[in-house]
């Protein structure tokens, strides 16, 4: 095997286990002698807690033991927390209330966490919750984030004056200002992006375990990140030292970002181990989950845009009020502001932007990353502003973006990003050409000749990923560094061991991950193993989300370089020939111009039993790691068109068409890029047209709470997407990739709301079209028109 | 508490469970067979998907008293002397997963789908999938894989 492998379809590795049912999810795995935990929630958005009385629920059948906030603070265990700091414009830093794990004298929302019941069984935990007295004074709630901030709402927290965590800016105030004044034409859209609930289709689950003989716990959990899980656990709540806490993210049934952050269901079970001297598990049921994951998005904004006589982009001004629910999750803060107000530029030219951004407390649940974090949201924007812009100066919304485009790099934008290298027009050429953009007059008219509305929408959009460099980061306000981690161990008969940092929850990293080094040294990609998601094999690493597995790849990659490096001077020895002259290619290492050479397999067996170099110059063994700081973020880019079909007689719009062209940079697996772009543009057509997290304004009830009302995208409602792909390869790591696990969430959702707009022919619209919305709207058209 | 009798996977099996308990815990929590998934509480993602006597059932709207004396089989009784079915074959091939968390029920629904309608179409197969939700694959690997199985499987019965 070669060098070749890297950039084929090779089929998956792990797959095995998922189809014959052996995969091992957390709620897969029993402890000896586990209870299990049920949560008591609040019913109520915003009420102070007078008492709770656990006297009954502790004498119900089965009941091992009730913890409530009170024993939380007896034990001083410390409050999840947000680590990522963000500074309002005049200075002062972003304003977070305390969360605790289990609620002390106030609830904030519908399933904030008040109390842990554990006992035999599920069903008995669950009963005697039903137990628990909460004497509850109800507040009035803040649900709506446009009103969060008025004078006389409820405040949430006393740290926060008028619920308000922080103002933040970016850009040039001043110079946007001058080009809105010079503008020969301003555009202005009023946008929302809709609030999401992720949804991945595993549960959160977790498993606490205290070992009394080592003082050693253990957590099994659905995590995206065990490292910054175990190390948030013990720095900031305070259970247990660093080294006194493994954790474990077994195989995790989906992510998309709500798996990234510390709960506290987590932390409770592994505290709450101790106390009942039991392992503790507790898994979600569907609708706690729809409570108490973090949602995603939800933001109002406001964009205005200038422009030259030309139809040149002078200007844009942004801003934004974003709601982060009733508590700060782990990164909240940095989604709406440096994960998007970054990439409002997109592939555009903009001398001047100004964004403003304040984020809200609102009674509703926590509001963290989701698919794309912050990066659809600025998409949005930018690409319906575009679009709207080019309908109003009355020019074709393609000739009016390639008149806008970046052709020359690096370029740098006024809001931080340095665009390293991409070619824009490349991917709309092939997208217009896949999608036969140039005949949609043509079924546009056939379409309108059977009474149905067609539209076709364009997103040619950007993103940032390879989350990311540590200083610039750190600069940013990140408490962490954002660099990643691997070891390459080779065994004494060749076979090769990869511990990574990065976690993978259907990336399908123990096939790509394992193609890079198969590729590499040569070997079958049957002798490489991937070993990721324990914190005990793991040194440490910051795993995986912002389509980060490039970083992972190229830690890889260089401990693959020292490997290469040792193993050159070990055979030099082993053939009595320079290390200057060693060659390594196709998996053996040879002296340049002579038949002497040695397979890797041997090299391997060499290193271990050492008989044949000096250890006092080269160590026995074969076995090397890297830290990897990426130098910059990775821009992927393409182009999205999407064809949409609307019945005016029931509001019922089908996507007839989609095209995905993305410039990911060099591929490893295309079959698996693919998967990444269908599944992601299925998110994203599934936030423009179905999905909405929505609480009664007045109560703050959730009302989507499950999937009888909260419409997830299920097979009928997608078409086949066509999939093209353009390669400008990232010059900032060696493998040349940029990243493709967020551009379908990030790019589809604009071209879906420019189609469903350009069909109805109208200027705004808020997602998602639903066929109620849409059907309205056409109604109130026809009757504005008689 | 009540005894439960059923043959699942071709091996006859017995437990005591509570009244409520449903057929899907039986399944995960007395017989371990952990293949089979709980994705939600309002039977509507299909990732508990069985067979019963033959028919495709959501195990999480079954009681396990009601499955005395069935028929049962789980994702882990396809693969017959180590050689995987045609569906899972196929869902492999065409990488109709990417997390696995919804792949049983799929393919417990599909191996149903190809046995009650002879001539599968991408159309067909979309609607037949209104039971089950994927949050991965966009489903367009999903339906690739089935409509392949479908195929292969009509071919090796001619
Ligand atoms: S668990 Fe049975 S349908 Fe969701
Ligand atoms: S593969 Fe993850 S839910 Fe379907």
């Amino acid at each position: 095997m070669t060098a070749s492998i890297i950039g084929t379809s090779v089929r998956r590795k792990e797959d095995h286990r998922f189809i014959t049912g052996q995969g091992r999810y957390t709620d897969d795995i029993n402890r000896p002698g586990q209870a299990h935990a049920y949560f008591l929630r609040s019913p109520h958005a915003h009420a102070k807690i007078k008492s709770i009385d656990t006297a009954a629920a502790k004498a119900a059948k089965g009941v091992v033991g009730i913890f409530t906030g009170a024993d939380i603070a007896a034990d001083k265990l410390g409050p999840l927390t947000c680590g990522w700091m963000v500074t309002s414009k005049d200075g002062s830093p972003m304003k977070m209330g305390a969360h605790p794990v289990l609620a002390g004298d106030r609830v904030r929302y519908v399933g904030d966490h008040i109390a842990i019941v554990i006992a035999e069984t599920h069903a008995q935990a669950k009963d005697a919750a039903e137990l628990i007295a909460v004497d509850y004074e109800e507040l009035p709630a803040v649900v709506d984030p446009a009103h969060a901030a008025d004078a006389g709402a409820a405040q949430l927290h006393p740290e926060a004056p008028r619920n308000t965590i922080y103002q933040w800016e970016l850009g040039n105030k001043p110079e946007t200002e001058a080009a809105f004044k010079k503008a020969a034409t301003k555009v202005s859209l009023n946008l929302t992006n809709n609030r999401l609930i992720p949804n991945a289709m595993e549960p959160r689950a977790a498993i606490g375990e205290y070992d009394d003989g080592t003082g050693g716990y253990t957590l099994y959990v659905t995590s995206q990140n065990p490292h910054v899980a175990r190390l948030v656990i013990s720095a900031f709540i305070g259970l247990a030292p660093e080294h006194k806490l493994r954790v474990v993210a077994p195989d995790v049934g989906g992510g998309f970002g709500s798996k990234i952050f510390i709960y506290a269901e987590e932390v409770v079970c592994t505290w709450a181990a101790k106390k009942v001297k039991r392992p503790v598990k507790w898994a979600a049921e569907r609708s706690e989950s729809f409570l108490s994951d973090a949602h995603g998005r939800d933001h109002i904004t406001h964009a205005e845009l200038a422009l030259d006589a030309d139809a040149r982009i002078l200007g844009l001004h942004v801003k934004t009020t974003a709601n982060l629910g009733a508590y700060m999750s782990t990164f909240s803060s940095s989604v709406p502001t440096y994960l998007y107000g970054t990439l409002l530029s997109g592939q555009y030219n903009i001398p001047a932007i100004h964004v403003e951004v304040d984020a809200v407390y609102t009674n509703t649940a926590p509001v963290d990353a989701y698919r794309g974090a912050g990066r659809p949201e600025a998409t949005f924007v930018i690409e319906r502003i575009v679009e709207e812009a080019a309908r109003q100066l009355k020019l074709d919304p393609v000739e009016f973006r390639r008149k806008n485009f970046v052709r020359t790099f690096p370029h740098q934008t006024p809001v931080i990003m340095a665009y390293d290298i991409g070619d824009y027009d490349a991917s709309l050429d092939a997208a217009m050409k896949l999608a036969n953009a140039k005949d949609f007059p043509a079924r546009r008219a056939e379409a309108k000749a059977r009474g149905k509305l067609r539209g076709l929408g364009y997103s040619t959009y950007i993103e940032a990923c390879g989350l990311a460099p540590s200083a610039a980061v750190g600069s940013l306000g990140a408490g962490v560094g954002l660099w990643e981690s691997a070891e390459v161990r080779v065994t004494p008969t060749g076979s090769v061991e990869v511990f990574t940092g990065a976690h993978s929850h259907g990336q399908g990293h123990e096939t790509t991950f394992a193609q890079v080094v198969a590729g590499r040294l040569g070997i079958p990609l049957e002798n490489v193993e991937i070993i990721h998601g324990d914190t005990n094999s793991v040194q440490f690493g910051m795993g995986t989300y912002g389509s980060r597995a490039a970083v992972g790849l190229t830690a890889v990659s260089r401990a693959l370089d020292k490997i290469e490096a040792k193993a050159k001077k070990i055979a030099a020895h082993v053939l009595e020939a320079s290390a200057a002259d060693i060659v390594f290619e196709n998996g053996e290492f040879k002296v340049a111009g002579t038949d002497r050479k040695l397979a890797f397999h041997e090299v391997a067996l060499n290193a271990y039993v050492a008989h044949k170099f000096p250890t006092s110059e080269i160590e026995p063994g074969l076995k090397e790691g890297a830290f990897h700081d990426p130098t910059n973020f990775t821009f992927p880019a393409g182009c999205h068109i999407c064809e949409v079909e609307i019945d005016p007689e029931t509001g019922v719009t089908k996507v007839v068409n989609f095209t995905a062209v993305d410039d990911f940079g060099n591929v490893i697996n295309p079959m698996v890029v693919e998967g990444q772009v269908h599944g992601g543009v299925a998110q994203g057509i599934g936030q423009a047209l179905l999905e909405h997290g929505v609480y009664d304004k007045e109560s703050g009830q959730l009302i989507t709470g499950s999937y009888m009302d909260y419409t997830m995208p299920r097979a009928d409602d997608l078409p086949t997407y066509k999939l093209g792909f353009t390669v400008t390869p990232c010059p900032s790591n060696p493998l040349g990739m940029k990243g493709c696990g967020e551009a379908g969430a990030i790019a589809s959702p604009a071209a879906v709301i420019n189609a469903v707009t350009d069909a109805l022919g109208v200027k705004e619209f808020d997602m998602p079209a639903t066929p109620q919305r849409v059907w309205a709207t056409i109604n109130r058209n026809r009757a504005a028109a008689e | 508490m009540p005894s439960v009798a059923m043959t699942v996977n071709g091996k006859a099996v017995s437990g005591e469970v509570e009244t409520r308990t449903l057929l899907v815990h039986f399944l995960r929590e007395n017989l371990r067979l952990t293949g089979t998934h709980v994705g939600c509480d309002t039977s509507q993602c299909g990732a508990c998907v069985v067979h019963v006597n033959g028919k495709a059932v959501k195990s999480c709207t079954m009681l396990a008293v009601q499955a005395e004396g069935a028929q049962v089989t789980t994702v882990e009784g396809l693969t017959q002397d180590g050689k995987l079915h045609p569906v899972q074959a196929a869902f492999k091939e065409h990488h109709g997963l990417q997390c696995g968390f919804c792949t049983p029920g799929m393919i417990m629904t599909a191996v149903d789908m190809i046995r009650r309608i002879p001539d599968l179409d991408e159309k067909t197969i979309r609607a037949e999938l209104e039971g089950n939700l994927c949050r991965c694959t966009g489903y367009q690997n999903i339906v690739k894989a089935i409509e392949a199985a479908s195929k292969e499987m009509k071919g090796a019965r001619a």
